[in-house]
């Protein structure tokens, strides 16, 4: 008999499929400046909040720059790829130069509360939703 | 801003293999930069969320697999609204031209690339010859 147990690959494959249909999803259409310049941006939800994941790979953290305002939060740095002098250049795939974007979402963020972390070339971006912008219950008088 | 200078995104390539894996998990090539100096091979492979623990790098019978291991566990209970790319594993293996001392490879992990600094073997490397 195959007793049940829980499955360490459920969890990513169940991630996999549900990031694949989110692809054709229309959440933040046109909201973005536009879908495809650098950086890929992968947004989830977390509770209230919205957390946006950044895939930087061989940027430093110092040339990054994040702006948050209102309900938009702008991504912007420089990405180098730099080979020495006097060497044979066998494959050249990395991509360098500088990029700007805006992501807009549609809720109202509290710039004062969002936390950026930058670690193996991944940024994650914590946005907590504005407490103005929560939905109140109302009590009927 | 100019706008011929804007940095485009590198849609992520599937790897492809003969063999399939046990594990249903997908597989990317990391984006790679090679090139070569006299006295060495270097490799730069982008792996965006790698942790350099769970980076394998082996050489054998002139064939050079890297492999980058994502740490899922932080993607879960996340509940995705918008994507715009997936994740995986990552691998990819080249087949070196020029011997490589594998003792006296090094490996750095910095912001998610991988640099490989691989020297070659004495008798690989360039002479000149002087004529008598």
């Amino acid at each position: 008999m195959i007793t049940e147990f829980a499955d360490p690959f459920d969890a990513l494959f169940n991630l996999q499929k549900a990031l694949e249909g989110r692809l054709a999803s229309d959440w933040l259409h046109d909201q973005t400046t536009s879908q495809g310049p650098f950086p890929p941006i992968n947004v989830f939800q977390q509770g209230d909040d919205i957390l946006a994941i950044i895939e930087l790979p061989g940027v430093e953290k110092d040339s990054l720059q994040i702006q948050a305002k209102e309900n938009t939060v702008r991504i912007a740095g420089r990405k180098v790829v730099a080979f020495p002098q006097d060497v044979s250049v066998h494959r050249r795939e990395r991509r360098a130069g500088e990029f700007d974007r805006t992501l807009s979402l549609p809720v109202q963020l509290d710039p004062d509360r969002i936390k950026a972390e930058y670690r193996d070339g991944i940024l994650a971006l914590h946005l907590p939703r504005s407490e103005r912008d929560k939905p109140r219950s109302i009590k009927i008088s | 801003m100019a706008a011929a200078q804007e940095l485009q995104v590198q849609k992520k390539r599937e790897l492809e293999t003969r063999e399939e894996t046990t594990i249903p998990v997908r597989q990317f090539l990391p984006a790679t930069d090679i090139y070569e100096t006299e006295s060495e091979l270097m490799v730069i492979l982008e792996m965006p969320g790698v942790e350099k623990n769970n980076v394998s790098i082996n050489v054998e019978d002139s064939v050079l697999s890297v492999e980058g291991r994502l740490d899922v566990s932080k993607y879960q209970g996340l509940q995705p609204l918008y994507t715009e790319y997936n994740i995986g594993n990552y691998s990819r293996s080249f087949r070196l031209s020029s011997k490589i001392d594998q003792n006296k490879i090094a490996a750095e992990m910095k912001d998610g690339v991988l640099s490989l600094q691989m020297p070659k073997v004495e008798e690989a490397k360039p002479r000149t010859i002087q004529v008598k």
